[in-house]
Formats: C-alpha cells, structure tokens, sequence
C-alpha cells in the first residue's frame, strides 16, 4: 500500500521577487524546485523537501522561505503527526527506521538549569584583557610517584599528556559521514587552534598525514582503517566503545557515501553498507579492553595517550572506574543528545543518559575512589556554546568534544539529514559536485573563529569568578548553581540549587 | 565539632557553610633562634587592626614549649565537660599523657564566650603506634581527625612539636593578652592573624591560624579555586570539615611537602605557579621542572587573592597569588626577619630596618634558621 505522507515544510516563493535564475533548482540536491516552461515560473515539490536552507541561504533575490506546512493531522496528544509518519513508514518498508544528528525530542537539557557565579567585593573578577587568562589543558595520567636526579632535580615520568590551547576538541566524525573538504577544514583548523581533530572509524586518508600532531585517531569494532602507520600518525589513539547517538550499536555508513576514496581509505568495499559491529569482538570484558588498550600502546611505544570513549549509559561510573584502572589516559563520555551520521531512531531518541549527569557521576566516583588522577575526562553530546564548556569544566570535565558545532560552523543547518547523502552544503555527502560547495579555506577559517570566540568568552566567564587559569575551574562545582532542579538532579549534579549560599 | 548554646542559637558553624573573609596577617623570626616574647607580634597585628573586625584572632608561636619539645603539644577546645571526658578517654587509650592542665588565661572584657581550653603534651603508645601500621606522623593526624570529626563539643586546635596555636573569637591584641602571650611565652618564631569575615557566627575553632602538626597557616584572602582544590585533596584522606581557604590551603602544603616530598619552593610553583607564557621565557632546566609541576599536580593551583605565612618548625615561607591581589611585605634587620600584611606592621615593631620590599606574585620568600641556631 503506497500511503501518502503529508509534506513536513511548504516552499514559499514570492513570485514578485523570483527572477527565475534556476539557482535553487540547480542548488538542491533532493530535487525539489524545478522550472516549468509552459508557465515560466520555478515550481516547488515540498514532499522532497528537508529544510536544509540551502535554496534560501543562496537565493539572490531573497524570494524563498521554507515554513512548517499547515497540513495537519486532526490534534491528537498522544499521536503526534511524526508518530504517525513513523509508523506509515515503517508499514510501507518493514525496515528499522534511520536518523540524523542528535536527540532532537523535548528532554530536559541540564546545562540550560546551571548558573555560573562571579565575585563581588570579597574577591575581585579579573579582566582578560588586562591579565593574563589561561586556558591550557594537558590531558592525560597525572598520578605520579615523585622522582629525582642525582641533583636532586624532578625527572619528568609523566605519561604522554595531550596539549591543548584550550578545553576543545573536535569530536569523532569519520571520513565517510563527512566529505573530504569537512575533515581537511577540521585539520587546519585544529592545526591552527593547537587542539585536536579526531577521525572517527573512517580511517585517515594519505592527504591528511600531515595533520597528525593535530589529529586523534580511532580504532572501533569495525576496525576500518586501522593499520601500524594509523596508529603512529596520531597524536592520540581513540578507542570508541559506544557512541552517545546509539549506544549498545555499531557504526553504520550507507553504501550511497562509500565512493572509491573512502573505500580506499577505510580498507572496505564501494557501495556497499559499512556496519561495524556492536561490540568489539575481542572486547567481550574489562580485562579484554585492558589488552586492547596495551597492545595500542605497545604498537606506538607508549608515546601517545590512549582514550576510551563510551555512552554516558546508566552505569557509567562504574564503567569508568574500570577504564581507568585500565591503563586508559582519557575517558571520553559521549551524551545521549551526541550527534551522528544514521543511527536507528529508536535507539537515538530512546538510550543512553545526559552527560551533564554522568559526567558528574563519573569525576565524583573517579574522585571517591581516589584515581580520578589516572585519567582525563572528556565530554560531548552535545556541547553546544562556550557556556557549555564552562559548566562542563567546572562539574569535573578537562575538555570537551564538540562535533555538531563544528559542523554548523561549516554551513550544516541541523536538516537531519545526513544518511542519505544528499548534503546539500558539502558536509556529509560524497558527491564531488556537492563537495565542492564546501570550501575548505573559507571552512576552516569559520572553525577558527568559532573556537577562537568560545575561548574568549570562557576567559570573561572564568575572569568573573575570579579564576585565571582553566585548571582552578576543573571541578570546581561551589561555583555552579542549579535552577528549577530538584533534590535528586541536585544530588546527582553535585551542586547547590540558586539561592543557597557558598 | 565544637559548639555551645550561643552558636547554636544564631548563624550556622564554620563547617556548615563557607564563610569568605578579609584580614591581617603578620610574622616575625628570629633566624639566630634567639626567642621572643609575644610581645612584638601582638604590637605588629594590632597595628593594622582596621583589618580586623573582632570576629577572629590568633597566634602560632614556635620554640615555645622546650621543656616538652619531643611531645606533640595538643590544644583543645571543649564547649563542656562530657566533651573533654570523652576526649580524655580517647586520649589515654592512644597517647602517653606526659603534662596537661588547663590554659592560662586572662579575664579580658572585649573576650566573651569563651569555651574551656585545656593543653595535653603528648607521646603516642608504641603499642598503639606499631599495631596502626602508620607512621608516627600520619597516626597523630588521624587522631586529631578522630577527636575533630567525631567528638561533639571537642576541637582540637594545635598538634604540632615545641609549637602552639593560640586563637579565638575578638582582635587579635586582645586574644594575645588573653592567652598571655606577651608574658608566658617565647618562641623564635610568631605568626598572627587578625579575621575580618563577611559573615560569621563567631565560633573559636574558626578563627585562624589553622594548623596540622607543626605546619600552620595564616592567610588573607577568598580563594576561587577552593572547590577544585578541594575536591582534589579529599582524595587523599584529608576531609575539609571547616570549609576555610586556610584549611585547604594546609592540606595542599601538607600534601606536597610531607606526602609527595617537594622542597617548599616546588610547592610554591604548584600552589602559584608561573603563567605558561613566563614559564616559556625561563631556562631549559627551570622550564623543565616548572612545566612538570603544572603538568603533574594542576589541581593544586591556588587562584583568587591570597597571601599566606606559612610557619613550619625552623621557619616560615610567604606566598602571595600569582597576580598578587592581596598586599604583603617583608623586611629584614640583623637576624630578624619580618612578614606583615602591610608594612606598617613592620615599622610598628620595628622601625629601622636592612632592607624592605613587596615579593611578587607567585614568588616565595623562605626565612629559615641560621645553620647551628639551637632551639
């Protein structure tokens, strides 16, 4: 049975203004303007339509604006309009459905109830632009027994430590979901920044080599991509156990976007679906990640850290805590809001936790139990302004991964669309004509900016609480508040609700 | 903890919530060993006592108690006497008691309220000792945590060797005179603190110096890495019950100098230590160590205002933040060395002097014995 789906958005053209220059025909890849020559106008076929932006952003006349359509289903509380698409869907294909980018659905975002204090009168604010306002992170083990020379001076036994410029990086997004303008912009960008990229499952392609001091790599259960010369590119070697956006699943990439690059690059055939596997096949305990950790660094002669990334899921603590006596230098806590390239959309909308929650657990037991020394915490999904990285660092964070950020600042307009290829701003697509829309010259310079503002405005907030470098905000939770929480968030959050007092 | 009807009453306890607070600070030694009345260092705080408000004053006194120089030297608070029973049960089951008796005091009208004080000089049972598995050191902490967090009504104040912290609710001139110490006491070394609280019930155990062991700490200022640092040295046993910058600020220096073994100018370049971009522009070798400092221990980082003496057996050190946002001065005369809040501290005491200046942010000024000064 072939049901109709109402179209979710209405292209609106102002025939005044529409000079009929064909660009958003000629600009959009999901085919929904076209001309019609009997009328000479353009004409629009909404059902197509994903509200990308493109067609707007580019119109030179201004003529176009994109609105929710009107269509609407009779008002149903309880079955809403998507529910009801989804289950058309679903009927028509018997398929799982698929999804893009974050959770989108109304849950509760706890960075948006945390406050942020300041001085006043009893100890002074300190103003960046007149004193020096630090933002540098190593990340990395810290938990050291002292040792001295001969002379009595410190030896340096620290394990390798990851610099950073400022508690930034760019989360995991492989070469695959994203084109190969987006990873050589978040090269450079990173290159330029002194922070990290990292590559995702993608592997790393031969042209990108030469970013590796800026460059994290990562090993998931697929293992696209992995080989000696890989690992020893890096700076840093991720190992991804869990992804925020699905939790307790493997990768997937549509064979639509394995071109011949990719493929080349990933160590896997053209065309075809690229599923890695849920769980790493010989990582089936603890003790098995421990050796996979090891033999990572045995293959790089322990010169470069080594994270664990896993989804902010109920028992993450304890996960944690047993990743870091693991061997593990970083653990990376991805949220269940992270973004992704597809993912199943039950999955996206319905597992996994907030990472304000379990970012906070995870510093607390990592503290109670005394080793939060062995290990970095990094956190994403989803970082979304400077604010965000503020507060991260102050509930215990040492960086965080941004990733849909960095997208937005390369031209993405969250459509949600990514695993059909189709990008129309030369993101998450493998189409050389639509590649070539993103520039990665102007790409680049756009992340610089982004990540250059954020560090500016984390130094006003840091200047205002009287803080002048990132490592006296690192767990510094006196200097958060929670607004409209209650008890059990404030528990959980380890932080006092507005009001109360130092 | 320490209590009685009139805290109960009013605001809540140091330890129940955070109090930021203004102050004084000041110091003398003598680096010959020769000892000294409290007279002097009465005479310097009470110069600057409109940075005081009369809700806290205390004294640290060392080279004080030579007669019981091997014992640990105890002073307690008690806001009654089941506390101090219970406290003396305690203390006998672990402690040899070689003296105790009741401190002297001296009825002074602008001191009010205040609790019973008694001083135990003390020798761990060897018994006890060896079965605790600890070292001498950490066992005496553990009790004073003991008695401090369990003990309701009892606060130990003062644990350290031929040292004593003398402190209470009032200025801190009054205090000294309170205690005698202007005629009781000589000691090469002083240090004093007067407390201007934004807002504070007035509990004795939170007036300052705070010591553990012989290490005690005066400091003015509002740290804003409190929580962070905090958070950090709780993970090694030590429980910050009173919430002060000063108490974390001794357990940071107990940790580094005693736990992990640095030099006290190493604590210096963790607690305030260099901006990365100085710490760039210095030698291979000082970049080396400085760098490793940061690297290792970048929670121990002590940022907001603060100037710190802090006194040890054989010496003090003073430490100002790296941006130096809280005034301090030092000077020199002959052995004497001086540390004061303002210089007018110095001058009050002593008015000619070898040399006078303000150490920059983040640059500790150490004043140790003399080789060969006896004490």
């Amino acid at each position: 049975m072939n049901t109709y789906i109402p179209a979710e958005f209405e292209v609106v053209r102002n025939a005044g203004l529409c000079t009929v220059c064909r660009a958003c025909e000629r600009q959009c890849s999901n085919g929904v303007h076209s001309y019609d020559k009997e009328r000479g106008t353009m004409v629009a076929d909404a059902t197509k339509c994903v509200n990308c932006h493109r067609c707007v952003c580019i119109c030179p006349t201004h003529a176009l604006k994109i609105v929710r359509s009107g269509d609407v289903y009779r008002t149903n509380s309880n079955w809403s309009a998507q529910t009801m698409n989804e289950i058309f869907r679903q009927a028509n294909s018997g398929g799982v459905l698929l999804s893009s980018m974050g959770n989108p659905n109304d849950l509760p975002v706890y960075f948006d109830r945390i406050l942020v204090n300041a001085s006043q009168v009893t100890n002074p604010p300190i103003d960046p632009l007149r004193e020096p306002m630090e933002t540098v992170v190593y990340l990395g083990k810290k938990d050291v027994v002292i040792e001295r020379d001969e002379h009595g001076r410190l030896i340096d036994n620290l394990p390798p430590q990851l610099r950073l410029n400022t508690p930034i990086m760019f989360s995991a997004m492989s070469y695959g979901s994203i084109s190969y303008n987006a990873h050589e912009a978040l090269a450079r960008a990173a290159e330029e920044l002194g922070i990290l990229y990292n590559t995702g499952e993608g592997g790393l392609h031969k042209d990108f080599y030469k970013y590796g001091k800026n460059t994290i790599v990562q090993v998931a259960s697929g293992r696209f991509g992995v080989h000696e010369d890989y690992l020893r590119a890096a700076a840093a070697i991720e190992i991804k156990m869990g992804q925020g956006a699905k939790p307790g699943i493997g990768g997937h990439l549509p064979g639509a976007k394995i071109s011949e690059d990719v493929s080349r690059t990933r160590m896997i055939p053209q065309g075809v679906d690229a599923i890695s596997p849920a769980p790493h096949h010989d990582i089936y305990s603890i003790e098995d990640l421990r050796q996979l950790i090891y033999s990572v660094k045995e293959a790089t002669d322990y010169k470069k850290p080594v994270i664990v990334k896993v989804a902010a899921v109920h028992n993450v603590a304890a996960v944690a805590s047993g990743i870091a006596r693991s061997g593990a230098d970083i653990i990376a806590i991805d949220g269940f809001r992270g973004g992704t390239g597809a993912a199943p959309t039950r999955i996206r909308d319905n597992v996994g936790i907030p990472v304000e929650l379990a970012l906070a657990q995870v510093d607390e037991r990592l503290r109670r139990e005394g080793i939060r020394d062995a290990v970095s915490i990094v956190v994403g999904g989803s970082v979304r302004s400077s604010a965000d990285v503020v507060k991260a660092v102050a509930l215990g964070a040492d960086a965080c991964y941004i990733g849909t950020a960095a997208l937005l600042a390369l031209g993405c307009h969250l459509c949600r669309s990514c695993y059909t290829g189709k990008c129309n701003w030369g993101i998450a697509t493998q189409r050389p004509d639509l590649v070539k829309r993103l520039n990665p010259d102007i790409g680049y310079k756009r992340l610089v900016n982004l990540v250059t503002a954020w560090n500016h405005e984390i130094q006003e907030m840091m200047g205002g609480m009287g803080i002048n470098s990132i490592e006296a905000l690192r767990g510094n939770r006196l200097m958060l508040r929670g607004v409209g929480l209650n008890e059990t968030e404030l528990r959980i959050l380890g932080i006092h609700h507005a009001g109360e007092s130092m | 903890m320490y209590s009685n009807e009139l805290t109960l009453k009013s605001a809540p306890l140091e330890g129940e919530v955070r109090i930021p607070s203004g102050c004084a600070v000041s110091a003398i030694i003598d680096r010959g060993g020769r000892r000294m009345t409290g007279a002097d260092i009465i005479a310097s705080i009470a110069t600057m006592h409109d940075r005081s408000n009369g809700l806290g004053g205390g004294f640290a006194g060392y080279g004080i108690y030579p007669d019981y120089k091997e014992c640990y030297a105890f002073h307690l608070f008690y806001g009654d006497f089941q506390s101090k029973k219970a406290t003396e049960d305690f203390l006998i089951t672990h402690f040899e008691i070689v003296y105790s008796s009741e401190m002297k005091t001296r009825k002074i009208k602008k001191v009010a309220n205040e609790p019973i004080i008694y001083r135990y000089f003390l020798s761990p049972l060897s018994k006890r000792l060896e079965n605790s598995l600890l070292d001498e050191e950490q066992y005496v902490v553990r009790c004073v945590n003991k008695i401090n967090a369990e003990i309701d009504g009892a606060f130990v104040f003062s644990s350290g060797k031929n040292m004593g912290i003398f402190k209470g609710v009032g200025f801190p001139e009054d205090i000294g005179r309170y205690y005698l110490l202007d005629e009781e006491y000589a000691g090469y070394s002083w240090t004093a603190h007067g407390r201007y609280p934004t807002n504070t019930p007035g509990w004795w155990g939170g007036a300052h110096p705070f010591g553990l062991l012989d290490y005690s700490v005066v400091h003015n200022g509002e740290i804003s890495s409190y929580d962070a640092n905090r958070r950090y040295i709780e993970m090694f046993g030590y429980k910050c019950t009173l919430q002060t910058d000063t108490e974390v600020i001794t357990y940071v220096i107990d940790y580094l100098l005693r736990v992990k073994k640095l030099t006290l100018g190493e604590v210096a370049k963790v607690i305030s230590a260099s901006f990365w971009s100085t710490i760039g522009e210095k030698s291979d070798e000082e970049r080396a160590q400085e760098e490793y400092l940061r690297k290792a221990f970048p929670s121990l980082l002590i940022t907001g205002p603060f100037s710190i003496i802090f006194g040890f057996t054989g010496g003090l050190m003073a430490l100002n933040d790296r941006l130096k946002l809280r005034s301090m001065v030092c000077a020199e005369r002959g052995d004497r060395a001086y540390i004061s809040s303002e210089e007018c501290g110095i001058r009050a005491v002593a008015p000619d002097l070898d040399r006078i200046f303000s150490p920059a942010g983040g640059q500790p000024v150490v004043y140790t014995l003399r080789e060969g000064a006896d004490i």
